[in-house]
């Protein structure tokens, strides 16, 4: 996935998270990666923390089709109508957003427009997003369907990846973590464990 | 060292009496910082100096002590470190100065309130140390470093002679040496004239250091301001002394009150020092040779005795310790008549008067008897004469003698309980400087000086000691004393000492600045600061040879 790249549309969207459709099936954003769609004059980030593969209609569920096909892709190319009937969902975290060239790290004043383009975040701003590490505050306290120990240290590795002297951004995450979760070893030691270079 | 490396953390908790807690940076290695250093914090309106009297470790979560980390990983342990773990630096503050011209004027005062939450705090730099302890000048001597720096720690020395002061240590740990450094900055700086009572002849001529080599003295260095006499005079001349005067002392120079001091030492019983009294009133001044010429038995002599009430075992007993005092050969029947005692007592005076320092050395006469007897017996007298005429200069409104600082060694056998109260040495401690004399005690066993004097004394600068009752005896009264005992009981074994009190704004540990070489010496010559004044440098050379 190039950086930059249009990954989906939001279709859903409230204060705290937003939910986007991607044009193609599987072409999800990875998890743990920054991204960002408009609600002017704002840009708002978030941090993938869940995807999903399913049916369109809700009340239709997907069924196995593949007892007489050899492979996987013999599946879709046999019935090329699965590719519209099924869609690739991911719902981001909003951690932050730009406002007149300031990124700030805290929730928007309005959430998300629908059918906002949602854009993978290039290196550049990667790396600016995360030079104040403060959207870690939002990404511990937030109550979520999974470990946020899991979405912590998967953001961190993927926006780690934009900073040139990797570990040194990780030890100072690491640091701020420590800080933030000074009287849970328990779970800092599970972060750290998976964000270890 | 730029501002960063100085700086060592905040102030996190911490009261007046108990000290800050500073927690350390993460930048800042604990490994560091040790105690004994000394801090600034700057407050919101004053700086505070203070000293790292204790370093301990921290955690935030105890579970992090329960199940440590793994800590062959570096990346943890790198996280971790100032985080979740992290240092706390116990700093005694002792000295604030003022953000305002006034009271930088006023200079450094002691400490009345505490620095606020997060203050930071910084590692004292050399200007710091100047600010609070001043540049070396006419007055000021530089006497070593403050521990882990380089700058000059002076110490005012017309300050330091208006009151007695101790120098305490383990056997070994370097007192010889401060006390060398200490006298030959009063024989600089200061308008004190010093007797020295050199038990171990290490302060006139040159002394031995205890890894062999030798080491000038005082009168070496200041040939013209230090005369040196003698009870032993053989002894002297074959250590190539020259030796301005050999003291000796007659019979009728020693009084009662002088037995009273050796009745410990000559193992007389408190009846014998009784009888010593009687035997006074009744003889006179000759009352020792009268003594010892008493036979062994006969009517006159047990009609004497029941005369004066004196038990029979007694007056042997007390003969028994005459005999010791006897013996002695410096003690003579007759001194009078050559070179007298009270020739010797003028002398000192007359040297004394002069400016002239004079160190008395006891050359084979090391036992603890000649020692006592002499020191005591010319102390009382010298001093006798100083309150005399200081009295009379303040009648007649005219310049009193020049202060006088009389060292004495072994100090707690003049100065302990039993005896303090009753030797002139215990007056002069007591007294102090209204008479213009008081002392330089040095000592190993600072718990057996009576601990009125210990109060009395003005600065005290202590080596290691490990015994707890000296410990607490030196500190005795010091503000902040438990924490500066953790400070002292850290001292190395050698050439490291904790000086506080009268002299000094604040309690710093310091290592003695060199005695030893031939750039030491020249130092020492020139009072540190410009040229030799009165001795050409070809001089120190030939010492050194």
């Amino acid at each position: 996935m190039k950086e930059g790249q249009r990954v989906g549309e939001v279709i859903e969207a409230s204060t705290t998270v937003f939910t986007a459709q991607c044009y193609e099936l599987f072409e999800l954003p990875p998890f743990g990666s920054l991204v960002k769609t408009k609600a002017a004059p704002l840009e708002l980030y978030g941090i993938v923390y869940n995807a999903t593969t399913g049916s369109i209609d809700p009340g239709r569920r997907a069924i196995a089709r593949g007892k007489n096909e050899t492979s996987e892709e013999a599946i879709y190319s046999s019935s090329p109508q699965l590719k519209e009937l099924l869609c690739s969902d991911f719902t981001a975290l909003v951690t932050g957003y730009r406002q007149d060239n300031s990124v700030y790290h805290y929730l928007p004043p309005v959430p998300a427009h629908i059918h906002g383009f949602v854009h993978l975040c290039s290196q550049e701003e990667t790396r600016e997003f995360s030079s104040s590490l403060n959207f870690l505050n939002i990404l511990i306290n937030t109550h979520l369907p999974l470990p946020p120990n899991e979405l912590v240290a998967a953001s961190l590795r993927y926006i780690s990846q934009a900073h040139e002297d990797r570990r040194a951004f990780l030890v100072a995450a690491g640091k701020e973590l420590a800080v933030l979760l000074g009287s849970q070893y328990d779970q800092l030691r599970t972060i750290l464990g998976g964000i270890r270079q | 060292m730029n501002q960063e490396e100085y700086r060592l953390g905040i102030v996190v908790a911490g009261s007046l009496a108990k000290g800050m807690e500073i927690r350390l940076d993460s930048r800042a290695s604990i490994e560091d910082v040790t105690v004994g250093r000394y801090v600034t914090i700057e407050g919101q309106k004053q700086r505070f100096f203070g000293m790292i009297t204790d370093i301990s470790l921290a955690v935030t979560d105890p579970k992090l002590t329960i199940t440590p980390p793994d800590t062959s990983d570096p990346f943890t342990a790198e996280v971790l470190v100032g985080t979740s773990t992290y240092g706390i630096v116990h700093v005694l503050p002792m000295l604030t100065i003022g953000s305002d011209v006034s009271t930088l004027l006023d200079g450094p005062q002691p400490v009345k309130t505490v620095p606020g939450h997060f203050s930071a705090v910084n590692i004292a730099t050399e200007r710091d140390i100047e600010l609070v302890f001043g540049k070396e000048d006419e007055q000021r001597f530089h006497i070593g470093n403050p521990l882990d720096m380089e700058t000059k720690l002076c110490l005012d020395l017309e300050k330091l002679v208006t009151r007695s002061n101790g120098i305490f240590g383990k056997s070994g740990t370097g007192k010889t040496f401060l006390t060398r450094i200490l006298l030959a900055g009063m024989l600089q700086k200061s308008k004190a004239v010093n007797l020295i009572f050199d038990m171990h002849n290490e302060y006139g001529w040159e002394g031995s250091s205890e890894s062999g080599y030798k080491v000038q003295a005082l009168k070496q260095l200041f040939p013209e301001k230090v005369a040196v006499f003698t009870l032993d005079e053989e002894n002297s001349r074959h250590r190539g002394v020259s030796v301005d005067c050999v003291v000796r002392i007659g019979y009728d120079e020693i009084v009662p009150e002088d037995m009273v001091l050796l009745r410990q030492t000559l193992n007389l019983t408190e009846p014998a020092v009784e009888a010593v009294y009687q035997l006074r009133k009744r003889f006179g001044r000759n009352w020792l040779k009268n003594t010892l010429q008493l036979k062994d038995s006969g009517t006159e002599r047990d009609e004497l005795l029941k005369e004066m009430n004196i038990h029979e075992s007694t007056f042997q007993n007390l003969q028994r310790g005459l005999a010791t005092i006897a013996r002695l050969p410096f003690i003579q029947e007759a001194a009078r008549d050559a070179e007298g005692p009270s020739d010797a007592v003028n002398s000192v005076l007359e040297k004394l008067d002069r400016g002239i320092n004079v160190v008395l050395e006891f050359g084979r006469h090391r036992d603890i008897t000649s020692y006592l007897l002499v020191a005591n017996m010319l102390t009382r007298r010298i001093y006798a004469r100083y309150q005399e005429r200081t009295e009379k200069a303040m009648g007649e409104n005219s310049e009193p003698p020049r202060p006088l600082v009389i060292t004495i060694e072994e100090a707690h056998k003049f100065l302990n309980p039993e005896v303090a109260g009753r030797t002139i040495f215990g007056t002069i401690a007591r007294e102090m400087r209204k008479y213009n004399a008081t002392l330089l005690v040095i000592d190993q066993r600072p718990s057996s000086i009576d601990e009125e004097i210990m109060s009395q004394m003005g600065t005290k600068i202590t080596c290691l000691l490990d015994n707890e009752r000296d410990i607490d005896s030196v500190l005795a009264g010091t503000p902040g004393k438990n924490e500066l005992k953790a400070v002292l009981s850290r001292l190395a074994p050698k050439q490291q000492a904790l000086i506080f009190g009268h002299a000094v704004p604040m309690p710093v540990p310091f290592q003695p600045r060199e005695w030893g070489s031939a750039a030491s010496y020249g130092d020492y010559m020139t009072g540190g600061y410009g040229k030799l004044r009165e001795q050409p440098t070809k001089y120190i050379e030939e010492l050194w040879d």
